[in-house]
């Protein structure tokens, strides 16, 4: 049986799933329950001088009858007293020796940041992650966001914390900015153990079409929010690959965003995050989803045969790499397993407006079954995706797999296109049907 | 007038006998299981006898961890396959699911069990593995349902156990009862298989426990003994002309269509006697047999009627007539069936009474009687186990008969549930045993 067992720079816990620092880990109460469910750690609610809340504070994106595939916040840091908070630390720690309490904090001034760090370390915290990633309200102020667009700030305040920190320290990294690998590097920089990512992308969920007022609403006003869920799990990975694979990203890296079930956490492992953190769907299904997480995690690693977390965290790095290397002599296309077709055409039309009309019909009522035009396929996938068989659609590949030749290779030889009429380039001699055509049909 | 023709292969028995609730496929599993709003505290999970965690295996099987869902499913029931299919879920977890609340179709959470249990038996996924042995020893009386999911559960923490069963074959009445739509011996069959292999428990057929002194035999050799016997064959519904030929009981009646299908008697003109599920079994079988007319008599008002609503829909979806308030008075013939007496009746203040003058004859060459079970007390007087009135085992909340080393749970305990509920007091029999001699 695969052993869970995590350890980001140091901090030790049971498994690699954590609560990231949100409401479902504002009380003691509520991490206690957390950790009785299964939980390995959890990242306490962003402390620092209280701060008043509005009322109401978050907006979803549904996709048909699926709720809250994105979810959206205008809620700041805790609310609460920090003496209530630290006592409550002590007393998490005191019930659950083993498992990881992580004091998130966000406050403005070097003796701020110096007090805080002590108080919570005092308290028994195993580590500490600092907020630099709240994109709405704190960043207005200074904090939050604001620091973690400003890779100098970053660091500056990442050094303070280290002056006087004797438990690992966390960077927490907001997405909010064109290259997350500089606030990353501020980090190391700054002397932290270990970065997260990605706090909320900065959001408007939706309008109102009665009142024209955007979501969520306060008092008939909205502001922008942060974006979560299972919507920005893509944007997440990227950004954890990217620093994953940055030669002076040389810390761990706490992986969040979009996490809800054991795939979504075993694709943060696999690029490269050593544990991860959930708060969109804790917020919508309660803490016992972990069990969910906890057995297909399980599940998967027997599967796979890893035995431990460090023999699958990362190992897609290796296969993520810059565009212009990848083989431009690889070539798939389309093919529709007729028996399992169930006639929707779903793919004929996606192709045939949305891509390279490489799609035919019979053009008899009696068979529904598209066919592809091989010829012109150029392997995009569109039809595959579309298709709402499972492994109706395949990619059949029809190179030989002898050439692997690059933009990089081509580049070198001048055999890359370089002007606009230039014979070389990818789509000369591919047919593409008259204009007039169009309406033919 | 039936629709089904007599059936003289096994493929044409199996059309006639087309599954209610056939497997899933993937697709329909997964958009099946998308749809599942994984309720805190869920409905569907208190409705369970067994309590699987439902919302938590669905949701496995949402995210591809098939065997994480079998094993949620197995930790809670040991008869999750057959659970699955022949469970009246309309009336248990379906029941119960939110959806109803909205007016939209619960989901199908029988069939989604069955997805996932299926796939782990024919993988022969090994869910529960290194079972410790702790060197007692039980016997197991009966390889029902209760009695294989006290074996399962026994081994779990590591008695050493041997069933003891009368007939051929395991399972009890999920083999020899349920209706062959329902689920097919085949299923039933490998599910056994599956858990025997996991288990390691012994199984001897042929083996009837009947005398004092192979009880004592028992007592000794073994440190406890669980007693799963069900309930026995059909009582006498006395009245005239019962012991005819072509008139039944229902339980033979059916064991007889389970075990040979094609050698099962079945008339042209049936009548079958009762109003609860074995009698609604027995009319729809009766039916896709190729009856032609197949007539239910019920002594009492359709509202009074201990079947499930969807059992009688089921019977009257493949032709079967049911009349009300209608006591049969003697079963007509010369030695063999030709028709059944009846007079109507009336409640009244909850009392029974027939109407003087309503007598009325219906011809016909079969009667079944599905009027209830025997008890099985001269077996429990011969081991000293008491039962009450109305014959059911006595057990403590450990399912403990008394003082004894003997305990019990399943039919014959509740007097005849459903498979889900032996399973369910099984586990609890088991986990008495355990806490008994530890
Ligand atoms: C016609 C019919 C249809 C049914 N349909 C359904 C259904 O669709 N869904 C559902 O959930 N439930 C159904 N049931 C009920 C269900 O089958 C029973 O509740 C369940 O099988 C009870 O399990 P059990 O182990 O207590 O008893 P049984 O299943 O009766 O098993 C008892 C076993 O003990 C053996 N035995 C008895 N005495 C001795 C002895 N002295 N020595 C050795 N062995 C002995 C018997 O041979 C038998 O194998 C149906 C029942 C009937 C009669
Ligand atoms: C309502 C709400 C409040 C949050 N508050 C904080 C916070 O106080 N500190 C913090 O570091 N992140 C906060 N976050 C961000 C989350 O910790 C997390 O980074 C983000 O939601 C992405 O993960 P998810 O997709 O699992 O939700 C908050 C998120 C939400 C939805
Ligand atoms: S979730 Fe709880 S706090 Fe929020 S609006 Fe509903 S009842 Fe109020
Ligand atoms: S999308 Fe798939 S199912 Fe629909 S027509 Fe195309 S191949 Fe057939
Ligand atoms: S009640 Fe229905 S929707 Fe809710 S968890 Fe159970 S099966 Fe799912």
């Amino acid at each position: 049986m695969a052993n869970l067992q995590a350890n980001l720079a140091g901090i030790k816990s049971p498994n690699p799933f954590w609560l990231a620092s949100a409401p479902p880990t504002n009380s003691g109460y509520q991490i206690m329950k957390a950790f009785d469910a299964g939980w390995g750690g959890a990242v306490w609610k962003t402390l620092g001088v209280p701060i008043i809340n509005t009322s109401s504070r978050y907006g979803a994106l549904h996709y048909r009858d699926s709720r809250m595939m994105g979810f959206n916040n205008i809620e700041l840091i805790t609310d609460r007293p920090l003496s209530h908070n630290l006592k409550e630390i002590e007393e998490v720690k005191k019930y659950f020796p083993d498992h990881a309490v992580i004091a998130s904090l966000m406050v403005q001034s070097r003796e701020e940041w110096h007090q805080i760090v002590k108080d919570v370390q005092n308290a028994g915290a195993d580590g500490i992650e600092l907020n630099f990633g709240c994109p709405h309200g704190m960043c207005e102020r200074g904090m939050g966001s604001a620091v973690g667009q400003e890779p100098e700030v970053l660091k500056t305040i990442t050094e303070w914390v280290m002056e006087v920190a004797n438990v690992p320290v966390i960077v927490k990294l907001t997405p909010n900015i064109s290259d997350i690998t500089e606030p990353a590097i501020g980090a190391v920089q700054g002397g932290a153990d270990a970065i997260s990512l990605i706090n909320t992308i900065q959001s408007v969920i939706g309008v109102d079409l009665d009142t024209f007022v955007p979501y969520p609403q306060v008092d008939g006003k909205s502001t922008n929010g942060g974006y979560c869920g299972p919507a920005v799990k893509p944007i997440a990975l990227n950004m954890l690959k990217n620093c994953a694979q940055h030669p002076d990203v040389t810390i761990p890296i706490s992986g969040i965003g979009g996490i809800e079930s054991w795939r979504d956490a075993a694709e943060h492992l696999l690029l490269g995050a050593s544990n991860v953190q959930v708060c969109t769907a804790v917020m919508h299904y309660g803490f016992g989803i972990v069990r969910e997480m906890i057995s297909g995690l399980e599940n998967y690693m027997d599967e796979k045969g890893f035995e431990t977390l460090d023999d699958m965290v990362g190992k897609s790095l290796q296969n993520v790499l810059k565009w212009e290397n990848l083989n431009l002599k690889y070539k798939v296309v389309a093919d529709i397993d007729t028996d399992k077709c169930i006639g929707c055409q779903l793919c004929y039309i996606a192709c045939e407006d949305g891509a390279h009309q490489a799609i035919g019909l019979s053009g008899t009522e009696e068979n529904r079954v598209p066919h592809i035009i091989e010829e012109n396929c150029v392997g995009c996938n569109l039809c595959s995706l579309v298709c709402p068989v499972e492994e109706c659609i395949t990619m059949v590949r029809k190179d030989d797999g002898k050439q692997d030749v690059s933009w990089t290779d081509l580049a070198a030889k001048d055999m890359a296109p370089t002007e606009f009429e230039d014979e070389k380039a990818g789509g000369r001699h591919h047919w593409v049907p008259a204009p007039a055509d169009a309406l033919k049909k | 007038m039936s629709e089904y023709k007599r059936p003289t292969s096994e493929a044409a028995f199996h059309q006639n006998f087309e599954q209610i609730k056939p497997l899933m496929n993937d697709t329909e599993a997964y958009y099946e299981s998308s749809r599942c709003l994984f309720c805190y505290d869920a409905p569907c999970i208190k409705a369970c006898p067994t309590g699987i965690d439902i919302p938590l295996f669905i949701r496995q099987i949402n995210t591809g961890n098939l065997k994480g869902s079998a094993k949620t499913i197995y930790e809670s029931n040991h008869f999750g396959n057959v659970c699955g299919k022949v469970c009246p879920t309309e009336v248990l977890c379906e029941g119960a699911c939110v959806y109803n609340e909205q007016n939209v179709k619960p989901i199908e959470i029988g069939r989604l069990q069955s997805h996932s249990t299926t796939k782990a038996i024919q993988d022969n996924t090994k869910l529960f593995t290194s079972l410790p042995e702790n060197g007692k020893k039980i016997a197991v009386i009966g390889a029902g349902p209760a009695g294989i999911a006290a074996a399962c559960e026994l081994r779990l923490f590591g008695y050493e156990v041997d069933i003891f069963e009368a007939k051929a074959q395991p399972s009890g009445l999920a083999l020899h009862g349920t209706a062959p739509y329902k689920i097919t011996n085949a299923e039933v069959l490998e599910e056994m298989q599956y858990l025997e292999a996991q288990f390691g428990f012994n199984t001897h057929y042929n083996k009837k426990i009947n005398s004092a002194a192979e009880a004592r035999e028992l007592e000794e050799k073994y440190d406890a003994i669980f007693l799963g016997i069900g309930l026995g064959g059909t009582r006498s519904a006395r009245i005239e002309g019962e012991d005819f030929e072509n008139c039944e009981g229902a339980t033979e009646f059916i064991e007889t269509l389970k075990l040979a299908p094609l050698k099962a008697a079945v008339g042209k003109r049936v009548v079958v006697i009762g109003g609860g599920n074995t009698a609604m079994d027995a009319a729809s079988e009766s039916s896709r047999m190729g009856a032609s007319e197949v007539t239910l008599l019920y002594r009492r008002a359709k509202e009074e009627m201990p079947a499930y609503e969807f059992e009688l829909d089921l019977a009257k979806g493949v032709g079967v007539r049911a009349v009300f308030n209608v006591q049969p008075l003697a079963v007509l013939g010369d030695g063999k069936v030709e028709g059944i007496r009846s007079i109507r009746t009336e409640s009244k203040d909850g009392k029974l009474s027939n109407i003087a003058g309503t007598e009325f004859d219906i011809a016909c060459d079969m009667v079944i009687k599905a009027t209830g079970q025997e008890k099985q007390r001269n077996f429990l007087d011969t081991l000293n186990v008491a039962y009450d009135n109305s014959g059911r085992i006595e057990v403590d909340e450990h399912f403990r008969c008394g003082k004894t080393k003997y305990f019990a749970a399943g039919d014959a305990v509740n007097g005849g549930a459903e498979v889900v509920n032996a399973c369910a007091e099984a586990k609890k029999a088991a986990q008495g045993i355990h806490q008994f001699l530890s």
